[in-house]
């Protein structure tokens, strides 16, 4: 059972900020779908190994060479707020 | 709706300029909220300078999906948070399509970043269904559909991770197809789910559909689950299922099922039988757990691949920074809808200390299974046939205050992007005035037996020669 606390947790590892408004209706909502969840522990799996990819590749390489790539401009071209052709973040501590 | 040929006819006869200009006066007074962006200035000038030889789609006009990357055309996912973007560079579909000569008219409505089964959670509004403008066009790919049903584009790309794809293919009446994942590079497709998505071409005939598809599909070393080998998929447009095997999984005819839609399908196989094709019914007994482990598969991979979504290298910015997480977070929370925020939330839960095992690896060993379930159903049969949809469209608002009661929409699709399988979804009946969507399911790689199937179906009905009226 998530309660508001775990929503406002929840929002905190997910870099979404919660208003204190929204937290029961989240609460309600995450509940219902997790409860729904709930039904795949009807299902044995010991023994199934768990499927992250579906085609059978591994390491994929391709060859060590040098290719074009986006200039300086077109890579900060999106970016809200620059400085010196460096992207602007804010104070991290 | 538009046919190539229809459109490649009418190019001989005046030129790629002037359709490019009729479609684009089309697009521009569409009553179905189809477009986000329309490139007017770079289509007419396309046009100008294709060479008509070059290609099967030389000329043709084309709508993209607003998920996947265009260079100097602002792409949005229908997200305010990407609002104003414009890419840098092209996706490696769009590159091809350009080799190809097609013509790219613009970007289409769809849920915001894909996460949706109407078209409704785009920030952009709802994209109304052509064939009753009260219900949706299905989703997350309703604008690429709905177009295609208007008459107003004749083909469009759109993008399938749980059904995004054959759901609004199957509500407006049109062809689409989710290919074997791999076979066509995500370069440039921006991420929702990647293990579980494709793009996918979507047309108003089978001939088409495969048209796009040939020019689409082929191996890019920047996608690293690009499969190499190239294939011409226009040979597999015969009209012939003498010796065909089907498969009837009835567990894809579920509680919950409109009658006609049941009936539409099984009319389908009885028709493709007369074709001399066989068919029997297949067991598929996990199919019911497909849509838990989709979600939570999904919505964790959506918290991980959402998270490059801060604001500093391209999309929304508030104008007052703060330290870093109340920024980051602020710029998230006023970004994101509430349905992308919900996954976000419940993927971040699914793989937080505590619960992974719980949930996601729990998932990941279901989907295990369901792939399990293919693998048997298939090795006694060519192709797989059931309802894309479990109901024709439903109205607008019916269904997007429950997320749960919307998820539920997706049960017949899911399982095929767990599996990774390919899947078309063609009109095969109509309920009360409303396409229904019959879904052709087949091997991994083996897209020809798909379209050979499709095919057939289509030449010997007329279900793709209806269209809505449109105003």
């Amino acid at each position: 059972m998530i309660t508001t606390k775990d929503v406002e947790h929840i929002g905190w590892l997910a870099r979404l900020k919660m208003e204190e408004e929204q937290l029961e209706g989240y609460a309600d909502q995450l509940n219902s779908v997790l409860d729904y969840f709930g039904q795949l522990d009807e299902v044995d799996t010991r023994e199934v190994e768990p499927t992250y990819h579906v085609l059978e590749m591994n390491n994929v390489f391709r060859d060590d060479k040098v290719t074009d790539c986006l200039t300086r401009d077109e890579a900060t071209g999106n970016a809200p707020k620059t400085q010196d052709g460096y992207f602007k973040a804010p104070r991290i501590l | 709706m538009i046919t190539i040929s229809q459109t490649i006819k009418a190019i001989k006869n005046s030129s790629a300029e002037d359709v490019v200009k009729q479609c684009l006066e089309r697009i521009e007074g569409s009553k179905y909220n189809t477009f986000i962006t329309v490139a007017k200035k770079e289509a007419i000038e396309a046009a100008r300078n294709v060479n008509v030889h070059l290609g099967p789609l030389a000329g043709v006009p084309i709508a993209i999906k607003d998920n996947i990357s265009t260079k100097g055309i602002q792409t949005t996912c229908a997200s305010r948070i990407l609002g104003g973007y414009v890419p840098p560079y092209d996706a490696h579909v769009i590159e091809r399509l350009k080799e190809a000569g097609a013509v790219i008219v613009g970007k289409v409505n769809m849920d915001e970043f894909a996460m949706g089964t109407s078209t409704e959670t785009s920030h952009y509004g709802p994209t109304l269904n052509p064939w009753d403008t009260k219900r949706v066009p299905g989703g997350s790919s309703g604008g690429s559909a709905a177009t295609i049903a208007a008459g107003e584009v004749p083909l469009a790309l759109g993008s399938d991770t749980g059904g995004s794809v054959r759901c609004p293919a199957s509500f407006c009446g049109v062809v689409g197809l989710k290919p074997t994942y791999g076979l066509i590079s995500r370069y440039g497709l921006i991420s929702y789910a990647n293990s579980l998505e494709q793009i996918g071409p979507i047309a108003s005939n089978v001939e088409d559909m495969t048209l796009l598809f040939n020019v689409i599909a082929g191996h890019d070393p920047r996608d690293s689950t690009s499969v190499p080998g190239e294939k011409d998929y226009t040979n597999a447009l015969v009209d012939d299922v003498k010796g065909l095997t089907i498969g009837v999984p009835k567990d894809y005819f579920g509680d919950g099922i409109d009658q006609a839609v049941e009936k539409s399908v099984w009319d389908g196989v009885h028709r493709l039988e007369d074709l001399g094709a066989s068919w029997q019914e297949v067991e598929m007994p996990h199919t019911k757990y497909a849509l838990a482990a989709y979600y939570v598969i999904a919505m964790s991979e959506a918290s991980s691949n959402l998270a490059r979504f801060d604001g500093m290298r391209y999309g929304l910015r508030l104008e007052k920074d703060h330290d870093w997480h109340t920024t980051y977070s602020e710029i998230r929370a006023q970004g994101f809808g509430e349905e992308v925020k919900r996954r976000i939330l419940l993927g971040t839960y699914a793989l937080s200390a505590g619960y992974m095992d719980k949930y996601y690896l729990k998932a990941l060993k279901v989907r295990t299974l369901i792939k399990q379930d293919f693998e048997r159903a298939l090795k006694s049969t060519d192709v797989l046939i059931a309802p894309t949809m479990p109901t024709p469209a439903f109205k607008l608002g019916e269904k997007i205050s429950d997320p749960l009661t919307l998820y539920m929409a997706d049960v017949n699709t899911v399982p095929v992007n767990l599996s990774g399988v390919p899947s078309v979804s063609l009109p095969c009946g109509f309920s009360n005035g409303m396409p229904i969507g019959l879904q052709i399911m087949g091997k991994h790689f083996d897209e020809e037996t798909i379209i050979r199937t499709a095919y057939t179906f289509e030449q010997n009905t007329d279900f793709h020669t209806k269209a809505p009226e449109v105003a």
